[in-house]
This record gives C-alpha cells, structure tokens and sequence, in this order.
C-alpha cells in the first residue's frame, strides 16, 4: 500500500518535472511571463513531491513497513531510532531519493528568491533545473526504485551497513555532502541560463554567486566531516587516502572555488566570463561524475553499496549533460562579451588567474589519478589502481603553490602597482613567515615541504590579517563579502599547515600487551588495564580499557573497541581518539582476546589533528558571512567599483 | 596584440604538454596491480618489483608466527601458492581459510614481500567451498578498507 504511494508520487514527479522544463525552455524562448510564472508553479509542485515522498519513505521505515522494498533491504527492528531515521541514505535507493527531496528543496528555494529578478534569464534557469529533476525522479521511478513492494515481507531485516551504524558522524556526513553536491545544479542553472540568454550582466552576477558559495559551505565541512569519519572509525589512523570516492568529493570542490576567485575578478574587471561560467559547469558536471564513481560500483568502497544497474543511466546523463554544455559553450560563449581586460601580471587580478591555473591543474591532477584504472580497466580489462606517492607528489608542491598565492594575491594591489608598493606589500610579511618557520624547526620540524608550508603560511596569515582589519569596524557593515573570504582564507591557511604538520610528524608503534603491562609513546604511558564484552541490542562488542598517564600524572582512559554485528561475518574495529589542541594520542587494537586478556594495539601520535576540523568548520562560516546579505549593499558596491571603472575609462 | 595572443596559446599548450607528461610519468611510476597467485605465477620474472595487490584465501595450515612480529602464510587461489612473508600484527579476523588482500612486491627469494594485510571485510564474502576457484579480483574489489 505505502510502496504503491510511494511509487505514484514518484511518477508523478517524473511528469511535473519534465513538463515544467519544456514550459520553461518554452516561456524562455518567448520570453513570455505568464509562461514563467507556470513554470515555477512547477518547480514548486516538484519540490512539494520530493518533500511528500520522503515523508512517505520515513513513515514506512519508522513504522518498519517491510513490504517496502528499501525497508525490507535496510530496516530492522533492532536498531536505535536514530539509526531507522538516518537509513533514508545508508543504502542506494534511498539516497537517491534524498538527493530528490534536497534537489527540489533547492530548487523552490532558488525560484522562490528570484521570483521578482532577471525575468529574461529565469526561465533558462528553472527550465535546466528542472531538466535535472526530471532526470533524478526517472532514476528513483525505474533503475533506483525503493517503494517496490514486496510479496511476501520478512518479519525483520538486517538493517543498514554497520560501518554505517558505527558511529554518529554518519548523521552529518552524508546530508552536508548532498547540500554541496546537489546544490551545485543551481548555478549550473544560472550560468546555462546566462549562455542561453546570450548575456552576463552585472547584476546576475550576484545570484550566480551566491548560488555558488553555498553549495561550496556545504561541501567544504562534507568534506571534512568525510575525513573525520574515516579518523574515527576506519583506525589506520589517517583522514584521506585519495581513496577515489574521496577524490570525488574533492573535484567539484576544487572547480567550485577556482569559480568563486574568477567570479571577483569578473565582478571587478569585467573579463573572464566565459571561464568562470565553464568552471560551474565543470563542477556540476564532476558532481554527476563523482556520483557515477560512488554509487555505480565501479570502485568498491562503503558508499557503492551494491552493484547496480544505475551506472550506466547516470552515464548517460553525464554524457548529455557534458555534449550539452560543451555545444552551449562553443555556441554562445562569444556573446559574452569582455568589458574591461587585465593590465598587468603582476596585480591582484593577475594573481586570481594564477589561481584559477593551480586549481584547474590541481583538478586534472586529482581527475586523471582516478580515472585513469577505470580506464585501463574498461580498454583492457587490467585492474589496478593508482598508489597514493602519485597523489603526494603532485598535489603537494600544487598546494603549497596555492598557499603562497593566499599571500601573494592579497598582497598585490589592482590595476597596474608601482615598484616600490610591490616590495612593500611583498617582503614585510615574509619576516611572520620566517618566525613561524623557525618555531617549526624548532619543534622538531624538518621535513622541507612541511618548512616551506610553514613559510608560507605565516606569511598568509600576516597578510591576511592585516586585509582583513583594514578599515576597522565598518568592515563588518560595509565590507562583509571580503572579511567573509579572508576569514575564508584563514581557516584555509590553518588547514594547509595542519595537513602538512600532522602528515608529516605523528609518531606510531604496534605493541602487544597483557593486562597491567605499559607501553610509551611519545610523552605519554598507555596502560592496558583489561578487556570486557558488552552486548547492545544491534551489537556486541569487545571493549579494551587503557589509562593514560603522562610524567606520572593520570590523564584520561582511552576504550577503544572490536564491534560485532550480527550481519556481518568479521568485527569492525572501532579506534579511541584522545585529542588535545596540539596533539592527537590514536589507539585501535588490532587483535583482542578478552579470555587470556592481552591485546595489540596500534598507537599513534598526530599533532595537530584537530586544527584541520575548526579551520574548515572556520572556512565555512567565513563563506556565511560572505552570504549573508547585507545592507546598503548595493551602494557599497557601487562606491567600491567607481575608481576602478574610471581608471578603465581613462 | 595578435602575437602576444599566440604567445599565450603556445605557452599553455608547452605547460599542458609538460604536466601531462610529469602526471603520466607519475602515474606510471605508482601503479598498484590487482593480481591472484595465478596471475603472478605466469608473470614469472615480470612479477618482480612492482606494487601489488594480491588477493586469495589464506591457504590452510600455512601460517606459521615467527619471532617478534613475523608472519608467514600461503595465499592461495586454489590453482596457483604463492608464499607471503608479512611484518605487523595481523588484524584480528586474521584466520586460516579467510579471503585476504596483501599489498607489496614479489622478491627474489621467491616470496612476496608484503607491508599492508588486510583480510575481506565484506558481509558478502563467504569462505569457498573445498574445490572451488577463487575469484581474487572480486575478492580485491570487495575488501573494504583499501
């Protein structure tokens, strides 16, 4: 019955979505009101779907409905409540259609904001938009369908994959990633609409933007939440393995801020327009294929599930989504005309294209190291893949470009700066770069790449201090879009050195112990002092008990654990982490016999771990305050652009 | 204004060119093989030096602990034996008759040198029946955690 429901809502969407598309594209060739006015009726009509058919899934989960095909496949009467709730995305089927309801979501949020502007652009936009939803409601009525209904329904199921269940950064994962990666649909819209109109005027800059940077918010702190779920469940004790499924969430990320730098730059100068709208294509066309690489089963990792047949239709759709905005682009890039061009290399603007170059560079980087197996793999049926030195090697000295520019490019002035502004502004910070460089070698730093990182981000962060008070206190009323990127800059710089000083400086041994013995590590003693099994309703787990202590002080105990579910053959290892501001203590048993109680253990000491999650949760609410609207905007604004446009004049 | 455009056009293409050679010699320089015993076995002299991925069942009755933390254990794919010499404590599933993946190089002792163990944590894995082969690549495919 619910599963019948489920399914009628679903084809129900199919139909509105794709109507309200042609009646957009329709409306937009036009040019008619009363055509766009019907097609956000349907746009809204579409997100009310979205809305009631997740509603309707959730009631069958929560109810355990297992004549629901999703239900019957990851329910189960034995899990906590949080677990049923979160199930929605624990498996294919349901994910899809999250990523529905979150796309219809953004979609009637984006057509309601626009509901009084750019009346010429908006019906290329919701008709694009709508083009996509069409495309996900399809998969979610055929190739992904979880209201199928099931004959004879089990009496209980297995619930959703423990990994999943292990631990509750898996609540916030997986949403956040779906606000970044579905989001970016709506400046793929925007910047479509600009090329099928023909124009890019100013002031549709400002919806392409912002459109832009939220979705960006949420795939940064996804991102991080990802890596943080890795640290604390998967215990080998690191956050990124350029694991592919990693990298697809990097790409669009990487696009996404290249296109957020161009779009200043073509705010400012009028130029770059044609780039900046290739790059939001790009990062929507690499968050299809990011979807694809996840949730095909082409490579297998916790997020493929299980293999499916909705690969190749998502390939498809990549396919047309590709030859329609490379075609758009060829066709209509020229009617984007440039207003202004870049004086010199060596200004601010300059910089911004450096910039965008390192991130393109990083982007193809990252591209070809995942795509490259696949490749092999399809051509000639070899399986591989590509180690993580390549990675290293590549995106390190990349990075470290990249943190440079953070304090170069601000640095610089716009236009065409004099001789002996460039010294100025480019050899005072060094001296906060050295002191930070030197505290480094001093604390035991000698990696090279970890001193230059060092270097660099002192003399980032001097300038990006300095950028961001100037003015004062009316910053915050006048300037809040930059005090939004410095802040953004900030965390950015935090990150990088973070990355480069946990990566490069953690201490690790295995040890044995039976139950009293000590082992050390670094400045601190870990004592085993037993272990114990603990039976939950959907688990069993085997629970060591360690004390730590450092210089004989007593300074908490660490429990790290084997979890066992009854689905699954082979226990989880569930690692303990002990963080402090500078350092991280790691502990994930590898072996666990509580009848002789002795244990092996890995141990790990990570400075700074725990500086990369702030700095990227800081990023994110610099992006916040960059997007929030502020008043007296537009005046702000204009006063802001006057000198620039008269020095283009003259 | 004509020349300083070509200028750019063949400087891009010269940076292009020369990170796709620095990525392709990259690549290929740190490639990982998904291999079974059998597929090592017909490489022969191949074999030698490069990363693998090697996947099969721990062969029953081959692990023998050494001193310390040594660890030596056959893999097979019930077609083709290749020895395996690992350091580290072996996780904790670790057991004779589990699917297993190892990553290193095959030495020339005859034996395959390995710095990563990691044992088949899918739910879907089952121990094969006695007589049946052994699928390694699907076996390596499904071995979460890599």
């Amino acid at each position: 019955m619910i599963a019948t429901l489920g399914r009628f809502i679903i084809l129900t969407s199919v139909f509105v979505s794709a109507a309200g598309a042609m009646i957009a594209f329709a409306a937009g060739k036009r040019q008619s009101l009363d055509g766009l006015k019907l097609a956000r009726r349907f746009a809204y009509a579409f997100a009310a779907l979205m809305v009631l058919a997740v509603g309707v899934m959730e009631y069958a989960l929560l109810t355990h409905d297992f004549s629901v095909s999703y239900v019957a496949q990851v329910g189960s009467r034995e899990v906590p409540t949080w677990v049923t709730i979160v199930s929605l995305w624990s498996s294919l089927e349901g994910s899809i259609l999250f990523w529905g309801l979150v796309m219809g979501l953004y979609i009637a949020g984006a057509t309601w904001l626009t509901r009084n502007a750019y009346p010429d652009y908006m019906p290329f936009a919701i008709g694009t938009w709508l083009s996509c939803a069409a495309f996900f409601s399809f998969l979610i009525s055929g190739p992904a369908n979880p209201f199928i209904t099931v004959p004879q329904p089990p009496l209980d199921g297995n619930g959703p994959n423990p990994l999943l269940q292990n631990h509750i950064l898996m609540v916030a994962h997986p949403p956040f990633l779906y606000l970044g990666y579905v989001g970016m649909t709506i400046p793929f819209g925007f910047a479509c609409a600009a090329l099928l109109r023909g124009r890019l005027g100013h002031s549709f800059l400002k919806p392409l933007r912002a459109s832009l940077m939220l979705p960006w918010i949420f795939l940064t702190i996804a991102i991080m939440l990802g890596g943080w779920w890795a640290y604390e469940v998967l215990g080998w004790g690191g956050y990124w393995a350029w694991d592919p499924v990693e990298n697809a969430s990097l790409l669009p990320w990487l696009t996404a801020t290249a296109a957020l730098h161009s779009a200043v730059v073509m705010e400012r100068r009028g130029v770059l327009k044609g780039w900046t709208v290739t790059l939001v294509q790009a990062s929507f066309l690499l968050t299809i294929l990011g979807t694809f690489m996840t949730r095909s089963g082409v490579f297998n990792s916790v997020h493929s599930f299980t293999q499916s047949s909705i690969g190749p239709t998502i390939l498809v759709f990549l396919a047309a989504a590709l030859l329609f905005s490379v075609v758009l682009l060829a066709l209509r890039v020229d009617s984007l005309e440039s207003e202004g061009r870049i004086e010199s290399p060596v200004s601010r603007e300059g910089m911004f294209l450096v910039n965008n170059l390192i991130f393109v560079l990083l982007t193809f980087t990252v591209l070809i190291g995942t795509v490259f197996p696949l490749v092999v793999e399809a051509l000639r049926g070899k399986q591989m893949s590509v180690g993580r030195p390549y990675f290293d090697s590549m995106v390190v000295p990349t990075g470290t470009a990249l943190l440079f520019l953070i304090g170069v490019g601000p640095a610089l002035p716009w236009g065409r700066p004099k001789r002996d502004q460039l010294v100025r502004s480019l050899l005072l910070p060094f001296a906060s770069g050295a002191i930070l460089g030197a505290i480094g070698f001093l604390a035991g730093a000698r990696n090279p790449w970890t001193l230059v990182t060092l270097l660099f981000g002192g003399y980032a962060a001097w300038v990006t201090i300095v950028e961001m008070s100037r003015g004062g206190a009316k910053v915050l009323k006048r300037g809040r879009r930059r005090v939004g990127a410095y802040i953004v800059h900030a965390g950015a710089v935090i990150v990088l050195v973070a990355i480069a000083v946990s990566s490069t400086m953690k201490t690790q041994t295995e040890v044995q112990l039976t139950r009293g013995q000590s082992a050390n590590i670094g400045m601190y003693t870990v004592t085993f002092l037993g272990a114990e099994d603990r039976t939950e309703p959907n688990r069993t787990s085997m629970i060591a008990r360690f004390a730590v202590t450092s210089n004989g002080k007593p300074v908490t105990t660490m429990e790290p654990r084997m979890n066992q579910y009854p689905q699954m053959r082979e226990p989880i290892g569930t690692p303990d982490v002990y963080s402090t501001v500078a350092r991280d203590l790691y502990l994930s048993i590898t072996n666990i016999d509580p009848g002789s109680q002795s244990v092996s253990v890995m141990m790990l000491i990570t400075p700074m771990v725990s500086w990369i999650w702030i700095a990227v949760i800081v990023m994110g609410l610099g992006g916040v305050v960059a997007l929030v609207p502020q008043r007296r905007v537009l005046a702000a604004e204009a006063e802001d652009r006057v000198p620039d446009v008269a020095a283009e004049v003259a | 204004m004509k020349r300083s455009r070509l200028f750019l056009i063949l400087s891009l293409a010269v940076a292009a060119i020369a990170f796709g050679v620095i990525a392709t010699t990259g690549i290929s320089r740190n490639l990982v093989y998904y291999w079974s015993p059998t597929d090592i076995t017909h490489a022969g002299d191949k074999a030698y030096g490069a990363t693998i991925r090697l996947g099969g069942q721990v062969a029953p009755g081959s692990i023998r602990m050494g001193n310390g933390s040594l660890l030596d254990f056959d893999v097979t794919d019930h077609q083709h034996l290749i020895h395996v010499r690992s350091n580290g404590v072996p996780p904790q599933m670790f057991r004779e008759g589990i699917g297993v993946v190892v990553e290193g190089t095959m030495v020339r002792g005859g034996y395959f040198q390995s710095d990563r163990l990691m044992v088949s944590h899918n739910n879907e894995y089952r121990a094969p029946k006695p007589g049946e082969a052994i699928n390694a690549k699907q076996l390596i495919k499904t071995t979460k955690g890599l």
